[in-house]
């Protein structure tokens, strides 16, 4: 550590409270902010899909598409990675760093297989004609759908180069609330995903 | 291969309309001007270290606020180009199609690229300054939010010398924004022009939000806040809830023009109602998001101006929390005509109305605050009062129009543009006048030429009335809007003429406040600002040094009341605080410059450019690129620095022209 860090560092513990906001505690509230600014976009690609997913266009409908066993996989997987990814902060709270980075590391296993079957769902079901631009139905539904592959997708380079920082410079107040924030992430998509599980495909297949 | 070279040019440039060709060249020339002028004066990394890098939100503020001039030429010029085609029946100055496209600019770029940023601009100068922070609650952010704004207006300008301008109307309405009906480019520079921009509004409301909520000076209770901060607040409470909305349905539109989508098209099971809705339902917080700030400004002027505390200080928080809250309630006033039943219009109408309480109640306050008060008129006080019957009219005519049965009359008709006009150019526009004139001896250190701003201020209220009031008499006679031309049997032309005469002398009023502020940097030195508090203020800017520090406050501020400045200056404890005692201070953390935000920002251009023409060769890096940007800032752990109490001392004894024992 060079001396004009260390320096930052020791004035960062002697500050007086009122004079310099709690920069982490900052963040972590900018980021609920941000959930909110998410739930909003889902929301109208929620609201989108209810209005169009009757517009099949003569084309196949939910019933004719979704294979609810994957999905049931699928639903199983992101739950235990929210879980999992649970143990991780847990783990940080006690200080453990290796479990904390192991616990991480199974967390992205998940959601990367969670994003394969998607990714396999999805090529299914181009194969057969269904592509985004058959029908309204099918476009909102690859939108929806996609767009929480996609959060999920950014949030697993996220982990990664998290858990990188995480090796490096061990368990800070930076790298906390940075794992804190994440799994704030990780366990908003899983309650976006019990939505679309249930609006999409349970209400789609009945 | 010459062949092909001139084949793909005629395509990707606009060709054929000498306007444009002028355009091109006048383009270039400023280009290579700016150039030579940085690489003659050895400028370029001045300008990387002190602007383009800057994480400081004065100087943010400061480029918002220039590029917002910038747009507002483009946008006049095209309403001088609209207006010039109106003034006389039957003229064939601008071409139909032409005449498309320069309304749709005018809109988008007079909302979104001039409002939104001179709004932001005004927000990043003056919120920390004013509740007693040293800076935003995330810098970096911050200059992302100006960097994306920035590189999405430059897209949206680029298309109307490249490739050629939307022409879809402000709002780009399927299905004619859709590939079967507007198969060029325009329409899709419009979608990455307004979605870049957006992700850069939507992270300057969360920012504003938190800075606001958090990073308050001590004592600074909510409900002792200076109006302009909550009005700042209501505007980011807006932004946050609809600008979500915004990207999500440009995201929608993307898709049905680039991956054969059907969310709106006429065929596939599309509905193109679906995008009217989801568009305004951003589309009306919108307007309101501009306006409230504009009501906090004229708050702390009147108030300042007046010498007296603000009327009905708490009944104006309240007003402006309620007008962001109905906000949402009021879209679907916008297609009252479209069918969807007496049932939901009623409900749009009433909910309409009701957004006229809270406003009366504001212009009360500000008319009970002025009432024996001991009034000065200088500039922003002027423009305030100049505000005050305008935005009158202007919302009266509001409510004509919120009449549901009555709109089917004056729906689409000249007397709607006449509306809108008067609430965002008296409103809006006049409110951040006010702050500018307001505000600017704090962002520069001296004072603007009072004659040439009372010059610029007649001329563009006289232009603006000359403007727009004609335009209800002409809605009423049935001119619609969007006509490129009518004939002279319908006896509209002595009213245009008159509406295009207004509008140039509100383009010369332009042209004065250039001049007030060239002549301002030229005469700086007999204007300078000793004091830091020229209009003697009530609010915590006016306790430092004009221009601020970059640390803004050298010992942060205790807060006790409302107007705490005021009240410490009629206690006589102010001057206590101008003399620094040495003891009281400490080394300041300070974010450090950061070149991050204007290179992602860049990668977005090409990213957006490549979506654009369909290139992938160029989408694919651009966003690799974000991506990259990202990842570096994620691993970057040396981000701020602390100054030392040696410079902070040197920095206020040179400022205050005063030692520090």
């Amino acid at each position: 550590m060079n001396p004009s860090s260390l320096k930052a560092k020791q004035l960062h513990q002697t500050d007086s409270g009122h004079s310099h906001p709690d920069m982490e505690e900052m963040r972590t509230f900018g980021f609920w902010i941000y959930l909110m600014t998410d739930i909003m976009i889902f929301g109208t690609f929620f609201a989108t899909y209810i209005v169009l997913r009757h517009n099949t266009n003569g084309g196949p409908g939910p019933a004719d598409l979704f294979d609810l066993n994957g999905v049931i996989l699928s639903t199983f997987l992101l739950l235990t990675s929210s879980y999992t990814c649970g143990l991780a902060v847990l783990a940080m709270n006690k200080g453990k760093k290796q479990a904390l980075i192991g616990w991480l590391a199974v967390t992205a296993i998940l959601g990367a297989i969670f994003i394969g079957l998607e990714i396999n769902e999805f090529a299914h079901m181009v194969h057969e004609g269904a592509t985004i631009s058959r029908s309204a139905f099918l476009s909102a539904f690859y939108t929806l759908v996609g767009t929480h592959g996609l959060h999920v997708t950014i949030g697993l380079v996220w982990m990664i180069a998290l858990m990188i920082q995480l090796s490096s410079k061990g368990i800070t107040p930076v790298t906390k609330r940075k794992v804190n924030v994440i799994s704030l992430f990780w366990h908003f998509l899983d309650v976006v995903w019990i939505f679309v599980f249930t609006v999409v495909y349970l209400m789609g297949v009945n | 291969m010459f062949d092909q070279i001139k084949e793909f040019a005629s395509g990707f440039f606009v060709t054929g309309d000498p306007l444009i060709y002028g355009a091109d060249v006048s383009i270039l020339l400023v280009t290579a001007a700016i150039i030579f002028t940085l690489t003659y004066f050895k400028k370029w990394r001045w300008l990387w270290r002190e602007w383009l890098t800057s994480v400081d939100h004065k100087k943010i503020g400061i480029m918002y606020i220039l590029a917002a001039f910038l747009m507002m030429f483009r946008g006049g010029v095209d309403a001088l180009l609209m207006r010039a085609q109106l003034a006389i029946p039957g003229a064939d100055f601008l071409q139909p199609d032409h005449y498309n496209e320069v309304f749709t600019t005018h809109g988008v770029i007079m909302i979104l690229f001039m409002a939104m940023p001179f709004m932001f601009g005004l927000f990043n100068i003056i919120v920390p300054l004013q509740i007693g922070a040293r800076d935003v609650a995330y810098p970096i952010l911050n200059s992302l939010s100006f960097w994306l704004f920035f590189a999405g207006a430059m897209l949206f300008n680029l298309s109307f010398v490249i490739g050629g301008s939307p022409d879809a109307g402000w709002l780009a309405y399927p299905p004619y924004s859709e590939l079967m009906y507007n198969p060029g480019v325009g329409q899709d520079f419009y979608i990455w022009g307004i979605q870049i921009s957006g992700i850069g509004s939507l992270m300057t409301g969360i920012n504003f939000l938190v800075t606001i909520l958090k990073m308050r000076a001590p004592g600074m209770k909510l409900m002792k806040m200076p109006l302009f901060p909550w009005s700042v607040l209501s505007s980011c409470i807006a932004i946050i809830f609809s600008f979500p909305i915004l990207t999500a349905t440009l995201a929608l539109l993307f898709l049905d023009r680039y991956a054969g989508a059907h969310f709106f098209t006429l065929d596939g099971g599309g509905n193109p109602m679906m995008y009217i809705n989801l568009i305004w339902m951003w589309g009306h917080p919108e307007v309101y998001i501009i306006v409230l700030p504009a009501f906090g400004i004229f708050s702390e002027i009147v108030s300042t101006f007046s010498r007296k505390k603000l009327f009905g200080y708490q009944s104006m928080v309240y007003a402006m929390i309620i007008i962001s809250v109905l906000s949402f309630l009021v879209w679907a006033h916008h297609f009252f005509t479209m069918g969807s039943g007496a049932g939901v219009n009623t409900f749009f109408a009433l909910s309409t109305m009701l957004i006229a309480i809270p406003t009366g109640v504001k212009v009360f306050n500000w008319l009970f605050t002025m009432f024996r008060g001991r009034i000065t008129v200088k500039t922003p006080m002027l423009w305030t009062i100049g505000f005050i019957p305008c935005f009158i009219v202007g919302g009266l005519t509001g409510v004509l129009l919120s009449v549901a049965p009555a709109d089917f009359q004056f729906h689409n008709s000249y007397f709607l543009i006449a509306h809108f006009h008067q609430v965002i150019i008296g409103g809006v526009i006049f409110g951040y006048f006010a702050g500018l004139y307001y505000w600017w001896p704090k962002m520069f250190g001296f004072t603007l030429n009072e004659h040439i701003g009372k010059w610029a201020f007649w001329f563009w209220n006289i232009g603006f009335y000359a403007c727009f009031m004609p335009q209800y008499v002409l809605g009423l006679m049935g001119m619609t809007r969007r006509v490129v031309s009518y004939g002279w049997d319908k006896g509209w032309w002595p009213l245009n003429f008159v509406s295009t005469i207004g509008a140039a002398l509100m383009g010369i009023a332009f042209v004065l406040q250039v001049w007030q502020i060239i002549h301002g940097v030229k005469h700086y030195r007999k204007n300078l600002d000793t004091t830091g508090d020229p209009w003697d203020g009530r609010t915590l800017e006016w306790s430092i040094p004009s221009p601020a520090p970059h640390y803004n406050f050298a010992v942060l501020p205790q807060v006790e009341e409302l107007d705490d400045w005021w009240e410490k200056k009629q206690r006589g404890v102010h001057k206590q605080l101008n003399n620094i005692a040495e003891e009281k201070l400490e080394p300041i953390h300070m974010p450090k410059n950061s070149g991050m935000p204007i290179i992602m920002a860049g990668c977005w251009f090409l990213a957006g450019f490549g979506f654009v023409f369909h290139w992938l060769w160029l989408t694919i890096p651009g966003l690799a690129g974000v991506a990259i940007c990202m990842l570096a800032h994620s691993f970057n752990y040396d981000t701020d620095y602390y100054i030392p109490v040696k410079e902070i001392k040197e920095t206020e004894a040179a400022l205050r022209k005063v030692t520090i024992s």
